[in-house]
């Protein structure tokens, strides 16, 4: 046996087991996803017969319907990401240009800002509930403090939403800012000091060298959040007071739905449709990002 | 390398001019705010859990006699012990396998040659356009057909191999000089040995990285180990929280007993990895 057939032996024996996960892990489960969504699935029933597309037919009609939980899941949805990605992205831009502009406590700052981020979701939205508490929460003592009136936070269908958006936005600020960070660092100090000769003020040189160098990570970053608020559920969960994505699914998400509809109510097919709508949503935002990313800055 | 604001000062004519310097002031004003606003969930999380069951119902930042008897009440009376063993073993396996399995993928997607080598390797990369979210329920079908529920291979079968450990694992592979394998083969190593004994002690700051962030997101996950188990006792920590606060009602004090329980010790591991970590995560980008 030749060295080299014996190496694509080894090669093939190594890759038996990672390769065997992908397989029966990853894509047979993918595909096994969308044979689920063209089920009637009761995963209690003997039979799951195959119902065409009628739970696409099904969550589009639910979409079309203003009160069903299912629009507001996808409303939400997209309130989440239109309201959360921008406000992470200028805080975390904002954070990342001072920490850049000081010399001492730089570490510091940047372990602080990054704590959130390594805790665990569900105790972060614990704090928060407890820190958003109508009576003698934190937030309400320090309104009072300043003699304002007492708000209801997350029991209230108008302030909920961007109650839940905050926490988000506070616990992920961290992870932008660590990127933008290292973005700010990659672009070369010589385009600053060219712009200073030519007289560049402060702005100029933002408006006009940091950001358009940063485009990339900020696409990059934009692309990332909006997928993460897609995707939202631990923290809606357990956030809202039955876990239903209250009060009267004002905060609800899509993965919630999928929750509640897959394993509450043992409808699967329609869950798995859900799944595949949102894969579809989620696969169509990585395209343009690609389409986005690849109108690089020349150096 | 020189930061924008100082060199911005530089660039002033007149080095004393005091313009630069209450810039500097400012941001560092900012930046403490920014940095309490931080803090202050977690000072009011652990202010609350050292309060007593009547202190929660007053208007009151701290606790008058700060007590930890919530801490016995919640580490005796509830499975807090249990889920702590539960998410590490979770964790631990998954990190263990991660570490060996992405890092032998990784190794000969960088360092062999054979037929459909391009193919294999895109087909993993693919599999990060399917979200999680999407396999849930045939994972779900799949773990009860199998007698998974409630059980530790349950919860991290999932999770045993990552594609972004496997891509990342090659880059670093890429950087360890074929000479040295070479010199391995003609002393007549076998080619396992070469992977476990020359090749990957090379890339232990990489397998490091990984193993890092797969304990960690492991040790957080939530939605998987939320479906696959059921039963109280097999429950990781974050399950384990999340059902015992939903029950615990206005017991403030003990939701943030839990709450502090299941933070603390991972933040006090980061504070001591916090460069790895923070580094890691600048070079890969990583989010789990």
């Amino acid at each position: 046996m030749s060295l080299n057939t014996r190496r694509v032996i080894w090669a093939y024996a190594f890759l038996l087991i990672p390769l065997a996960f992908f397989l029966f892990i990853r894509f047979a489960p993918t595909l096994f996803s969308f044979d689920v969504s063209l089920r009637a699935f009761n995963p209690l029933a003997e039979v799951k017969p195959y119902v065409g597309l009628e739970n696409f037919a099904k969550v589009f009609k639910d979409i079309g319907d203003p009160t069903h939980p299912t629009r507001k899941a996808f409303e939400n949805t997209f309130k989440y990401v239109l309201i959360g990605t921008p406000i992470q992205l200028v805080l975390a831009l904002g954070i990342a240009l001072l920490l850049n502009s000081i010399t001492r406590f730089r570490t510091i700052f940047r372990v602080i800002y990054f704590i959130p981020f390594v805790t665990s979701a569900v105790a972060v939205a614990w704090v928060w509930r407890a820190l958003y508490m109508p009576d003698f929460g934190f937030l309400n003592l320090v309104l009072g403090l300043f003699g304002l009136p007492s708000q209801r936070f997350l029991l209230d269908i108008n302030q909920s939403l961007p109650s839940v958006t905050a926490v988000v936005v506070w616990q992920g600020l961290g992870f932008a800012i660590i990127i933008f960070l290292a973005g700010l660092q990659a672009i070369p100090e010589t385009f600053y000091e060219a712009a200073r000769v030519d007289g560049a003020s402060r702005w100029d040189i933002f408006r006009h060298i940091t950001v358009p160098l940063l485009n990339p990570t900020i696409v990059y970053l934009a692309v990332l959040q909006t997928i993460a608020f897609l995707r939202m559920f631990t923290e809606v969960i357990n956030l809202t007071r039955q876990g239903d994505g209250g009060p009267l699914n004002s905060t609800t998400t899509v993965v919630l739905r999928v929750y509640r509809e897959g394993f509450g109510s043992q409808n699967m097919g329609y869950a798995a449709a859900l799944t595949v709508v949102l894969f579809f949503v989620i696969m169509l935002i990585t395209l343009v990002q690609m389409k986005f990313l690849q109108r690089r800055f020349e150096y | 390398m020189a930061t924008i604001a100082t060199d911005l000062a530089h660039n002033a004519p007149a080095p004393a001019r005091p313009r630069p310097k209450m810039a500097n002031v400012m941001a560092y004003i900012l930046l403490s705010i920014g940095a309490i606003g931080m803090l202050v969930p977690f000072f009011w999380m652990i202010a609350t859990s050292m309060k007593t069951a009547s202190e929660i119902l007053k208007p009151q930042f701290f606790p008058a006699n700060p007590t930890l008897e919530n801490y016995q009440t919640v580490l005796t009376r509830t499975l807090f012990p249990t889920w702590y063993v539960n998410s590490l073993l979770a964790a631990a396996a998954s990190t263990i396998s991660v570490a060996f399995f992405d890092s032998l993928a990784g190794y000969v997607f960088a360092k062999f040659n054979f037929p459909l080598k391009r193919v294999f390797f895109l087909l993993i990369l693919a599999s990060l356009m399917v979200p999680t979210e999407m396999l849930v329920i045939p994972w779900f079908i799949m773990a009860t057909g199998a007698k998974l529920q409630d059980t530790l291979l349950g919860i991290v079968f999932p999770g045993l191999i990552t594609a972004t450990g496997v891509f990342m694992m090659r880059q670093s592979f890429y950087g360890v000089p074929d000479e040295l394998l070479d010199a391995a083969r003609i002393d007549g190593m076998n080619e396992f040995g070469i992977f476990t004994r020359i090749a990957w002690p090379l890339v232990k700051p990489a397998v490091a990285a990984i193993s890092i962030f797969n304990f960690l997101g492991n040790w957080n996950a939530f939605l998987w180990p939320l479906i696959v188990t059921s039963k109280r006792i097999t429950m990781t920590l974050p399950v384990g929280l999340s059902f015992f606060s939903g029950e615990a009602g206005s017991d403030w004090h003990l939701i943030m007993t839990g709450a502090t329980l299941s933070t603390v010790p991972l933040l006090i591991v980061f504070l001591f990895m916090q460069k790895q970590i923070i580094q890691g995560v600048a070079l890969t980008g990583m989010k789990s």
